[in-house]
């Protein structure tokens, strides 16, 4: 009963995992570019919605819908001043950038609001410690149901968004050849900012739930961007719903790990990752194998 | 009424001059062949005249606006539509997908979604297929129709017929037919001289950048432009003239 806790338990981690990631897996995916500075930005979010909640007594909740449209205006700005001139001399430029940028964005914050660790749990009243409790063993908070949720709801979102608009569409081509897109009247520069904005707009609501969840300081970016990281590899670059299983599969491991010793919260994650690159180095990406599996057998 | 002129056109690839002071006008709804050996310069004139290409210098002016500066999309919103060579599709996208991008250019127009399917009817059965997936008969198809879809008063179609079987480019061509008809103006690069010359009402042959013949194909023998496109003419002038 106890490991069948700390499975439901991971799986639920995994969907904060997953949320974590979802800005990086987008700008990862669909516009190839990887961002060191996501946690970084998902921690000034987060220190937005503090000081919202702080001095002005706004919900989080209710903050987002301010924080979220400036964050988008700062990946806009982001994409136009740092990624779009970088990315112009090769891939590792804008790694090179988007690491030093996580170090301005760091220190800037820490000479505004100190060492202090902060958090928004205060803020949001019971919903941060309130759970449904299903027997004796397994209770499943109510916050984390809401993370697990969200995750879906904006993954499944972008991934519909990605397919089905023209704004999607637009967004993939640029991606996959931004010479050509313009012969068929798209405005490439303006499509990849846009998108930019959109990936920062969901690393509002990361930072939101990672601030909701446990508390946060001017440093703690690194520790988000590794987990991210690891999420989205392991789910691999093809889709948002593989960051999805990628962010299941890191919090399954590292709450199954923590039951056997408690340094084995982070081995069994990082063992996961490493699994994960491993299989895909030596036997080629594994889910069009499992989709293919599968309508085979459909038919 | 003139629709596109092109003056004094040059570009380079680095150091090597790919198109050399090229003049000419296309008037609205001609259909013009534009033929050449390889690296004449055609495909560096189309890409330039769609944008795609910087000028070196020279101007390119469209419906009395000269265009010379503008980005590829706002060219593609004013009416100049390219096929490139090598088709470009986008690979990891549906036909339907890679068609519907078209809308970008917010040009309204016969040329639908539905329209396209009519006209190159074995794309219907691949419009969930991705583009990379398609034989290259249907990725021309594809990339034609996505050209049209951005309704164009100016289509450019570079090496239409490049890579694929008799019996689809005789349908390529049935297609290109009804296009002319609807009177959209039409350049069309293309190897295969005899059709081109047949489809077209003016050749303009280009030999090392620049226009070595230009003029109403009626007037044209197979062997005026057969000499130009060779470069057999203008050395048979040199050796008479001094």
């Amino acid at each position: 009963m106890i490991l069948v806790n700390q499975a439901i338990q991971g799986i639920l981690l995994g969907g904060y995992y997953a949320l974590i990631a979802c800005g990086l897996s987008f700008m990862f995916s669909v516009m190839r570019i990887i961002n060191l500075a996501h946690g970084s930005l998902a921690i000034l979010a987060a220190y937005a919605l503090y000081a919202l909640a702080d001095r002005f007594d706004v919900s989080p909740f209710l903050g987002l819908l301010v924080v979220a449209p400036a964050m988008a205006l700062i990946g806009w700005a982001l994409q136009r001043t740092v990624l779009e001139r970088s990315a112009r001399s090769g891939p590792l430029a804008p790694v090179l950038a988007t690491f030093g940028l996580a170090i301005i964005i760091d220190n800037l914050l820490f000479q505004q609001f100190g060492a202090d660790t902060r958090s928004l749990a205060p803020y949001i009243g019971d919903l941060s410690y309130d759970s449904w409790d299903i027997t004796d063993d397994i209770a499943i908070g109510k916050l984390a149901a809401l993370t697990m949720a969200t995750a879906i709801v904006l993954l499944g979102g972008i991934q519909l968004f990605l397919k089905r608009t023209q704004l999607g569409r637009m967004i993939r081509a640029t991606a996959e050849d931004s010479d050509t897109v313009g012969l068929v009247g798209v405005n490439a520069r303006r499509v990849n900012a846009l998108a930019a904005a959109i990936a920062m707009a969901t690393v509002a609501i990361s930072g939101a739930f990672l601030a909701m969840r446990a508390t946060f300081g001017p440093y703690a970016g690194a520790q988000q961007l590794i987990f991210a990281f690891e999420a989205t590899v392991i789910g691999g670059a093809g889709s948002l719903w593989g960051t999805l299983i990628g962010g299941v599969v890191l919090g399954v491991a590292q709450s199954l790990g923590a039951s056997v010793s408690p340094q084995g919260f982070f081995v069994a994650g990082h063992l996961a990752f490493f699994g994960a690159l491993f299989a895909r180095l030596f036997f080629g990406d594994l889910g069009p194998r499992v989709r293919r599996a599968f309508a085979r057998r459909a038919t | 009424m003139t629709l596109l002129s092109v003056e004094r056109l040059e570009a380079r690839h680095g150091l090597l001059q790919a198109v050399r002071g090229v003049s000419f006008a296309i008037e609205k709804g001609e259909t013009i062949a534009l033929v050449g050996a390889n690296g004449a310069g055609k495909t560096t004139l189309l890409r330039a005249i769609a944008g795609a290409h910087p000028l070196s210098s020279g101007r390119i002016v469209f419906k009395g606006v000269d265009i010379s500066r503008r980005s590829p999309h706002a060219r593609a919103a004013m009416g100049i539509a390219l096929a490139p060579e090598g088709r470009r599709l986008f690979a990891r996208m549906t036909v339907e997908e890679n068609l519907l991008l078209a809308r970008a250019a917010r040009r309204d127009g016969p040329w639908t979604l539905d329209a396209v399917m009519t006209a190159f009817p074995n794309l219907k059965a691949r419009r969930r297929s991705l583009a990379g997936a398609l034989s290259g008969g249907e990725q021309q198809a594809t990339a034609i129709g996505r050209a049209l879809m951005t309704n164009p008063e100016i289509i450019l179609l570079d090496e239409v017929s490049l890579g694929l079987a008799p019996l689809v480019v005789d349908r390529v061509y049935a297609q290109l037919e009804g296009l002319k008809a609807s009177g959209v103006a039409i350049v069309l690069v293309e190897q295969d001289l005899k059709r081109a010359m047949a489809m077209a009402s003016r050749a303009i042959c280009m030999l090392e950048g620049a226009v070595a013949i230009d003029g109403p194909t009626s007037a044209l023998t197979r062997n005026d432009v057969t000499q130009a496109y060779f470069g057999l003419r203008r050395s048979a002038e040199r050796e008479a003239s001094p």
